[in-house]
């Protein structure tokens, strides 16, 4: 350990997410290419980048689906995710929205929600699991915060689009996670359910870290919040939205060509 | 607000069996009492006289019913599609048979003491280490648990463990039974070759031909069918079935959030096994067979089949599958021998066009409609999943 000064110490304390020179390729083709970025613990972050970025990658490294070839990423200055697998990281605290609303579908939204609520998750628990009070009012506080209460008892597969995307955004929340990858939250949703959404995640940052992967420019102009800018793999440019709009390598990547 | 099956609080254990499965219950607690006794109890001549060739095929039939329920387990809970349960079946069966051959004693044709006829046949003088300690019917009785819980707990380890899974999956349990079967076919694996273990004398001291050994034997097979599902049952109706089921429809959720789906995976498999197993055992004194013929990678699909007719994913569906399409192949055999295959045939072809949800799951999609149509407005009782999602749409 370096003994640095208190503030250096503090700083380094307040990340949530480390991520540095972290590589990916496939057959030759580089994923991701020596990307480094940092999330502060409270941080809302939009990552914004053309196709073939590798903003899903990024995310598939995090949580424990690729492992990559050379880089470190660190969880909370001590939880090296490289060695981990999914269902570790999961329990670690950090949990992912997938770009197409992935809900069990022949559950009800309770039950959904149930499945993610924060308890054991050994076969043997499963088998013998009771759900108390406490944890029956949990649920029902995070159904009120989604905004499906009335859909409580209604199978998930009969939600509409939108109202599926805010339920997986529930059952992340219900995990009580520190670190929340939501990959294009509102993909899909009509300017309403948008709107919402960016709502919903302004409600709730502060409370957990998150990091928004988004296409939408208007949801992140809504969010208000520090962008990164992917391209081929690493990060081209870092800032407010303002100012990565008007950086010319983005300009160059998004417009140019 | 009216609660409906939420997973709130202590459910009682009857609350967590659904109508079918109560007929299903009821249906087998009545026949392990009334076949015995109206086979027993009344002349031959009698009405409703129950011969006994008749007890031993329905006990055949309700084994074949418990497998149907294990196979229903895997495939329409948890997505595991195996085509290799005639494996589990077979060693079950194969287990207790080694019992029953060691119960025949010094009765054998060439009255070894100790070695069946098929080893002093062989010329073997000793017998095999693995077939010490199948005299007792205790450790034989394990063993029937065992040996299949054991392949399935090392298969299911490697096999999902490296995420083997979907046709892949299903392919790799065919081979495992076809492997088997050729190991079996062989002489010197000492279980008999092609042959198979058979001329069963008696079990437990009672004789094998008796009428009253048989009617005990379909009424076990009755309650371990019947205990068998609700075993299944309580399973399938607790968070851990709910887990299961997400496996099934979105396994890489369930992994996200933080499930460790390979060990639920394992469990169910294992579970799923062992009851495969017990039926093969309770098989076996009924047939008074068991050869490789068991292992054949067709029989293994044809569960599937049962399944798929009885109704994927409803437990008692698949027990009726299983009894349903044997006896509808007892039925053909003897009604038109020439052509039964096809008329078998056609029956999964009919029932795979017409029925996609199996005879259950018609039948109850048209109680449904039936209820729609003549009205019973108001609040609905405890509705089942299927019925609240065809409400929905």
């Amino acid at each position: 350990m370096n003994v640095g000064a208190p503030e250096a110490i503090a700083a380094e304390q307040a990340i949530v997410l480390y991520v540095n020179g972290v590589t990916v390729s496939f057959d030759g083709f580089k994923a991701l290419n020596n990307l480094s970025y940092t999330v502060r613990i409270g941080e809302m972050r939009a990552i914004i980048g053309p196709n073939g970025a590798g903003k899903t990658t990024m995310m598939d490294v995090i949580t424990g689906k690729t492992r990559p070839d050379s880089g470190e990423v660190f969880f909370k200055q001590t939880h090296d995710l490289r060695r981990m697998d999914e269902a570790a990281i999961a329990n670690l605290g950090i949990g992912r929205k997938f770009q197409k609303p992935t809900v069990f579908e022949n559950h009800t939204v309770f039950e959904n929600l149930e499945l993610a609520l924060k308890s054991k998750r050994s076969a043997l628990h499963s088998l013998f699991f009771r759900l108390s009070r406490e944890q029956e009012d949990r649920i029902d506080s995070v159904l009120a915060t989604v905004g499906l209460r009335p859909q409580r008892e209604a199978l998930a597969g009969t939600l509409s689009h939108g109202q599926k995307q805010w339920l997986e955004i529930g059952m992340l929340l219900i995990q009580d996670p520190e670190l929340l990858f939501l990959d294009e939250p509102v993909a899909g949703m009509t300017d309403a359910e948008t709107e919402q959404t960016a709502e919903l995640l302004r409600q709730i940052a502060g409370k957990h870290s998150i990091v928004v992967v988004e296409h939408d420019m208007a949801f992140v102009r809504a969010l208000g919040v520090k962008v990164t800018v992917l391209h081929e793999g690493s990060v081209l440019a870092e800032g407010t939205l303002d100012h990565v709009q008007n950086d010319d390598k983005v300009i160059e990547v998004y417009l140019g060509r | 607000m009216a609660r409906i099956a939420t997973s709130t609080g202590y459910v009682p254990l009857l609350m967590r069996i659904d109508g079918g499965g109560r007929v299903l219950l009821g249906l087998m607690l009545a026949a392990a009492v009334a076949v015995p006794a109206l086979n027993l109890l009344t002349p031959a001549n009698f009405a409703l006289h129950v011969p006994t060739y008749l007890v031993s095929l329905w006990g055949k039939y309700l084994c074949y019913a418990l497998l149907a329920v294990s196979v229903d387990l895997v495939w329409g809970y948890c997505g595991i599609l195996s085509l290799g349960h005639g494996a589990f079946f077979a060693l079950g069966g194969y287990a207790m048979g080694m019992h029953l051959m060691r119960e025949i004693g010094d009765r054998g044709v060439y009255g070894n003491p100790v070695l069946p006829d098929f080893m002093v046949f062989l010329n073997w003088d000793t017998l095999p280490w693995y077939w010490h300690g199948f005299d007792s019917f205790a450790f034989a009785a394990l063993m029937v648990l065992l040996v299949p819980g054991t392949l399935a707990f090392v298969f299911g380890w490697f096999a999902f463990r490296s995420r083997v899974s979907g046709v892949y999956l299903s392919i790799i349990t065919q081979a495992m039974t076809y492997a088997l079967m050729l190991a079996f076919l062989r002489n010197d694996m000492g279980f008999g070759g092609n042959n198979g273990l058979t001329d069963f004398k008696d079990v437990l001291g009672f004789d094998l031909q008796a009428d009253s050994t048989r009617c005990a034997l379909f009424a076990c097979s009755a309650v371990a069918l019947g205990l068998g599902y609700i075993v299944c049952r309580l399973m399938v109706t607790s968070k851990f079935g709910r887990v299961i089921m997400a496996v099934r429809d979105a396994e890489s959720r369930t992994r996200f959030l933080g499930y460790r789906v390979e060990y639920y995976k394992l469990v169910v498999w294992v579970v799923s096994a062992m009851l495969a197993g017990i039926a093969g055992a309770l098989y076996v004194p009924q047939v008074g067979i068991i050869n490789p013929g068991e292992f054949v990678p067709a029989n293994s699909i044809e569960i599937i089949v049962w399944v798929a007719v009885g109704g994927r994913g409803t437990l008692y569906g698949a027990a009726l599958g299983g009894v349903l399409v044997n006896y509808a192949k007892t039925y053909f055999t003897g009604a038109a021998p020439e052509i039964w295959l096809y008329l078998l045939g056609g029956l999964f072809i009919a029932v795979t066009l017409l029925l996609p949800k199996g005879v259950v799951g018609t039948t109850s999609d048209l109680w449904q409609r039936r209820h729609e149509i003549f009205g019973r407005r108001g609040s609905p009782p405890v509705a089942s999943q299927g019925e609240q999602r065809e409400a929905a749409e």
